[in-house]
């Protein structure tokens, strides 16, 4: 019954967005963590996502749901700031801040939360056509 | 022998699989809203439709299925050959080919003609019910 896939395609959609949303989370929390080197400044992270085909055979191959295929760092320039008496600054007075941009973090969640809404209606709706399918004829 | 029951409910019970198929590619697109290089896709609902008439006339005739990759003429290979790529209207950087308000709208027109075959599908089992009672 093809109803039913839908619950694991939608649920695919459910964890990869949440993936999203912590990763966006852990940016927006670190964006103003601070390093006394480039390497060990936090980075801005992004989930990666892929179709995630179960195998070439299933009975249907077009649909599919979606994986997250990884996390990566983002290898954008980290800005410094000068802050001599800070006790991070390295010898010449620099601090590294992370590279998280604020506005991206913003859209990245407002469109991982639509993603979210759209896949949890696409659930709703179907277990409500399933439970009509059960009380056919009654 | 074409099965009377069949007869009975009509277009409607291939109608009800091919609205579920169809379901199930929709939600695949809305799930896959943010894949980088994902094509949507949907199905040409009147030639499925043609298709699973077609192959209940000529019925009776099932096409054995004995490993993973045969391909079946059963009701759940219906949709297979009816599915085209949606053509986008607004492309994207990444390759992405899904509207969410278009697959949206879909999904739930999809829903509500499910709907509809299935209480006419509950309507034609209950007139069958109260023949059979004959009160």
């Amino acid at each position: 019954m093809s109803l039913f896939n839908i619950f694991d395609i939608a649920g695919s959609g459910l964890s990869a967005q949440t993936t999203r949303l912590n990763v966006t989370a852990s940016n927006v929390s670190n964006a103003q963590s601070i390093a006394s080197s480039p390497e060990s400044a936090y980075k801005a992270r992004n989930p990666v996502f892929a179709t995630a085909l179960k195998d070439v055979f299933q009975t249907n191959p077009a649909s599919a749901g979606v994986r997250t295929l990884g996390i990566v760092e983002n290898n954008a320039e980290h800005p410094t700031r000068y802050e001599p008496g800070n006790p991070l600054a390295d010898d010449d007075g620099y601090i590294y801040l992370s590279n998280v941009n604020a506005i991206e973090e913003m859209t990245n969640m407002m469109s991982a939360s639509r993603s979210y809404q759209n896949n949890v209606e696409v659930i709703n709706t179907s277990k409500e056509l399933l439970l009509q399918t059960l009380r056919l004829g009654e | 022998m074409p099965n009377p029951i069949n007869q009975l409910f009509g277009i409607h019970a291939q109608a009800l699989t091919l609205r579920a198929q169809r379901a199930e590619l929709l939600a695949a697109n809305l799930a896959n809203a943010d894949t980088p290089n994902y094509k949507a896709q949907d199905i040409d609902f009147n030639a499925a439709l043609k298709d699973a008439q077609s192959l209940q006339n000529t019925s009776g005739v099932q096409i054995n299925t004995s490993q993973v990759g045969h391909i079946s003429n059963d009701a759940n290979g219906l949709a297979v050959n009816a599915i085209r790529y949606r053509v986008p209207e607004q492309s994207s950087l990444d390759g992405n080919t899904v509207d969410s308000d278009h697959e949206k709208s879909a999904f739930t027109e999809n829903a509500l003609r499910y709907q509809i075959s299935l209480s006419i599908l509950s309507k034609k089992i209950s007139g069958l019910v109260r023949t059979l009672r004959g009160e």
